[in-house]
């Protein structure tokens, strides 16, 4: 019963009572009474009396209305707001103490509560305290894992038996970001969401297909497949099974363990590839033009040596045909080889680098190990390298070496210029030139310097990188050089991001024992659902009359847990003019909006962010309007459950007089940053949620389902836009 | 009467040898400098064989083999692919394609001679 009908209810109650039992005693001395003495009360009592009697019995009800309002205010109200804020104490908020209000009981039985809630908080921060160094080590390990993933330059997706991810790694995620969904920024790769939106599903099956049947037989299991993306690379999959761990009865049958969810190692490919086919077109040209024209010039001769006695113009036209067909044939051969040279890559790993970078490098080797002055000279700072850093730094540390002992260099510069299909890098120096067989004697052998000896050579260097080296004079210079020719890279791609300092949250492996998919989601717990919160900044309050979203933020919650690193946040170009009401509400000046993207381009990105979860709003009924209306235009549907911060708040505390986000923000103990920003106040809906969760598993309310019922009946919700 | 080839290739230097070989055993030459030149003459000039070059403009040696091996009234004319594709899968094609013979470039113009003179039956 709502507080108001139970006010109403006892006055009444009380009010009846009173009336009746003086109704009871009227009647008893009325059936004492003698029939005149009846006789004269009736004329007693009858008017003008009767006017007086009818005041006397209004001013009586209204007198105990009024003392079981006083009552209800200083004894039962209190204790009311007592029972939520012990619950929510209990709950949610060990921080929030009890306003002393009402009776001098009430607010001594406040004071008791108060006192024991501090004595809990204390126990309760010992308590953690000791959870928290219990936990130091395990979440040391856990964050060397994280850190290790973040770092390695291979891209790694874990995931669990239903293809939710459950570890991904920032390689990963900028890889299927470029790959999958070009200009993104990788919204469809995070946790708890499904891998199957980036990589097709009937490959990762049959991958995960035959892995067990190799299980089955008892071999080591893995799979690997190609997959073609939406940018039109090329991706490499290799997948391994994550088993479940071994019952102790299962090791004595010997049957094969259950897999309890994948690893994916992911590489693009679509550079190797490319160059293979490539290789492949040129050695298939290279053959078909060379047979062509072999069979021109057998076919040729063959005739001119059988039929010795033709005529003098019909062998000329003959050797005409052999020189023609000669010429064309070494015409396409160089054509091809040049080609060739491009793709002839040696095997060898090479790392994209700065020349710079590698001439640094050198340098400080050769100062280190031969204290020989190195210096500069024009150095180009664009041209990257493709290079074996540590084995080229090496052999010019040598080559500096031997100048020195057997000639008494004291000093050699270094210049990088960019040629047309190399990168030119010298090594010079003033002083004799050296002889061929110097020369030659350098190049062949093994490196040998200052006791540090290496099999490898300078030619060995030389064809590691598919690269070619020789020794010049500079005569006007009064210089000599070795040259190296170093295959050209691209400049390097855009760098990974820079960790944020905190740890990312990049894996969940609680999600290991997620069965999604078995239960509807109407049955599932709230605990364990995957939600979007979001918050719209808009032009106005009416988006039927033309007002337009001009900002969406939203955050992810996975297994209850706030995930920072995967928001969404966007500016949307209103294509109408802002109100200065509505810029003193968000901030949000129309210049910032100049060049932003329109509803139609940002909607559909919003739809897959929030794809597979429950969305989450306060006042969701307001944002959820303004999508409404934008379906017919976009196309966009977001037909996913909603639940509404403002409804559950009114469920949980009814007798709160203030239900806005601040007020239970500050009830729920969540610190406001960044409010009225639209993915600021996503956060902090998204925190207050949080703290929800338990508050309405103490009310009953345990699951999606009970949750959206519980809210539609409380009163906010038949409030409409 | 004198056998006669057809010879379709749109190299003019192969063709300039191949037809001075095939007058030389006293067979009646025609020259087609592309496919469709090629189905043209098959019809007009009737060549008891056909010496087919794969890669050639308008409609290449395999279409042209297909036509004449599958027209009832065409397909008992002789037909010699003759290809700078050389793998295995190329050669299984020019087969299926209904070829009596897959020469693969550079061939012995003298082997060459003695397979038309076999299956023209001289």
């Amino acid at each position: 019963m709502t507080p108001g009908r139970r006010f109403w209810g006892s006055a009444a109650g009380v009010a009846a009572f009173v009336l009746a039992v003086i109704a009871a005693a009227g009647m008893v001395v009325w059936l004492d009474l003698e029939p005149p003495e009846r006789v004269q009360l009736r004329e007693l009592l009858t008017a003008p009396r009767i006017g007086l009697l009818v005041l006397f019995f209004i001013a009586l009800v209204g007198g105990i209305f009024g003392i079981v309002r006083r009552w209800f205010r200083r004894s039962v109200e209190p204790v009311r707001r007592l029972a939520e804020a012990v619950q929510l104490i209990a709950a949610s908020n060990p921080e929030h103490r009890i306003a002393l209000e009402g009776s001098e009981e009430t607010r001594q039985v406040g004071a008791a509560v108060n006192a024991l809630a501090q004595r809990r908080l204390e126990l309760q921060r010992q308590v953690e305290q000791t959870v928290q160094a219990a936990k130091a080590s395990v979440e040391a390990e856990r964050n060397r894992l994280a850190a290790l993933m973040a770092e390695l330059q291979q891209s790694v997706l874990v995931c669990n038996r239903e293809g939710r991810i459950l570890l991904y790694n920032a390689a990963a995620r900028a890889l299927l970001a470029r790959e999958t969904e070009p200009g993104a920024d990788g919204a469809l790769v995070g946790l708890g969401r499904s891998v199957f939106g980036v990589i097709d599903r009937g490959l990762i099956q049959h991958a995960l297909d035959s892995i067990e049947q190799q299980l089955e037989r008892g071999a080591e299991a893995g799979a690997q497949f190609v997959t073609t993306t939406a940018a039109g690379g090329l991706l490499r999959v290799q997948a391994a099974p994550v088993l479940m761990p071994e019952p102790p009865e299962a090791a004595e049958r010997k049957a094969p363990r259950a897999i309890a969810g994948f690893v994916l190692l992911l590489s693009d490919v679509t550079e190797t590839v490319e160059r293979d086919s490539k290789r492949v077109a040129l050695m298939q040209a290279l053959d078909e033009s060379t047979r062509g024209a072999a069979a021109n010039i057998r076919a040729a001769i063959e005739n001119l040596i059988d039929y010795p006695d033709m005529g003098l113009p019909q062998r000329e036209r003959f050797t005409g045909v052999i020189r023609d067909e000669a010429v064309r044939l070494s015409e396409r051969l160089n054509a091809i080889s040049r080609e060739l040279s491009a793709q002839l890559q040696s095997q060898w790993p090479l790392e994209d680098m700065r020349g710079e970078d590698l001439i640094a490098l050198a340098c400080s080797r050769i100062d280190k190990r031969l204290a020989l002055l190195t210096k500069l000279e024009e150095v180009d700072p664009q041209v990257w390298v493709k290079v074996d850093s540590f084995s080229v730094a090496q052999g010019l540390t040598y080559l500096a070496a031997r100048l020195k002992e057997e000639f008494r260099i004291r000093e050699v510069r270094f210049r990088l210029t960019r040629g047309e299909r190399h990168g030119q890098l010298d090594m010079l120096w003033r002083g004799a030139p050296l002889s061929l067989e110097t020369v030659f004697a350098w190049e062949n052998d093994p490196f040998q310097m200052g006791g540090e000896a290496s099999p490898l050579t300078w030619k060995q260097v030389v064809a590691r990188h598919a690269g070619e080296s020789w020794y010049r004079r500079d005569l006007p210079a009064q210089a000599a050089y070795f040259r190296l020719l170093l295959p050209l890279a691209a400049e390097a791609r855009g760098v990974r991001a820079a960790g944020t300092g905190s740890r990312p949250e990049f894996y969940d492996f609680d999600l290991f024992e997620l069965s999604a998919g078995n239960t509807a989601l109407d049955e599932r717990r709230l605990s364990e659902l995957s939600f979007t919160v979001f918050d719209t900044e808009t032009t106005g309050l009416d988006p039927s009359r033309g007002d337009e979203i001009i900002a969406i933020g939203a955050a992810r919650i996975v297994n209850a847990r706030l995930l920072s690193e995967e928001t969404f946040e966007q500016l949307i170009d209103p294509r109408r003019p802002l109100s200065q009401a509505s810029i003193a509400v968000h901030g949000i000046t129309p210049e910032r909006l100049v060049g932003q993207p329109t509803i139609e381009a940002v909607l559909p990105r919003l739809r897959r962010f929030v794809e597979d979860t429950v969305l989450v709003g306060h006042n969701a009924a307001f944002d959820m309007r303004f999508l409404q209306l934008k379906e017919a235009q976009t196309g966009v549907v977001f037909d996913q459950p909603v639940l509404d911060t403002l409804l559950l708040s009114a469920l949980i505390h009814p007798n709160q007089e203030s239900h806005s986000l601040e007020a239970i923000a500050q009830r729920l103990g969540v610190e406001i940053v960044d409010r009225h920003t639209a993915l600021g106040d996503a956060l902090v809906t998204a925190e207050v949620f949080l703290r929800m969760i338990p508050l309405l598993t103490a009310a009953g309310i345990e699951t999606l389902g009970q949750a959206r019922a519980a809210a539609r009946r409380t009163f906010y919700a038949r409030v409409s836009y | 009467m004198a056998k006669k080839v057809l010879i379709a290739d749109d190299e003019p230097n192969i063709v300039l040898s191949l037809e001075f070989l095939m007058e030389q055993f006293g067979f009646e030459v025609r020259v087609a400098g592309n496919g469709q030149e090629a189905l043209e003459l098959v019809e007009s000039f009737a060549p008891d064989l056909v010496l087919l070059d794969v890669m050639m403009p308008v409609k290449n040696g395999y279409e042209v083999c297909q036509h004449i091996k599958g027209a009832p009234s065409l397909h008992h004319i002789k037909v010699i692919l003759l290809s700078a594709k050389g793998r295995d899968v190329e050669v299984a094609k020019g087969i299926e394609m209904g070829a009596d013979a897959y020469v693969t470039k550079p061939f012995s113009t003298r082997d060459l001679a003695a397979k038309v003179r076999d299956m023209l039956g001289e």
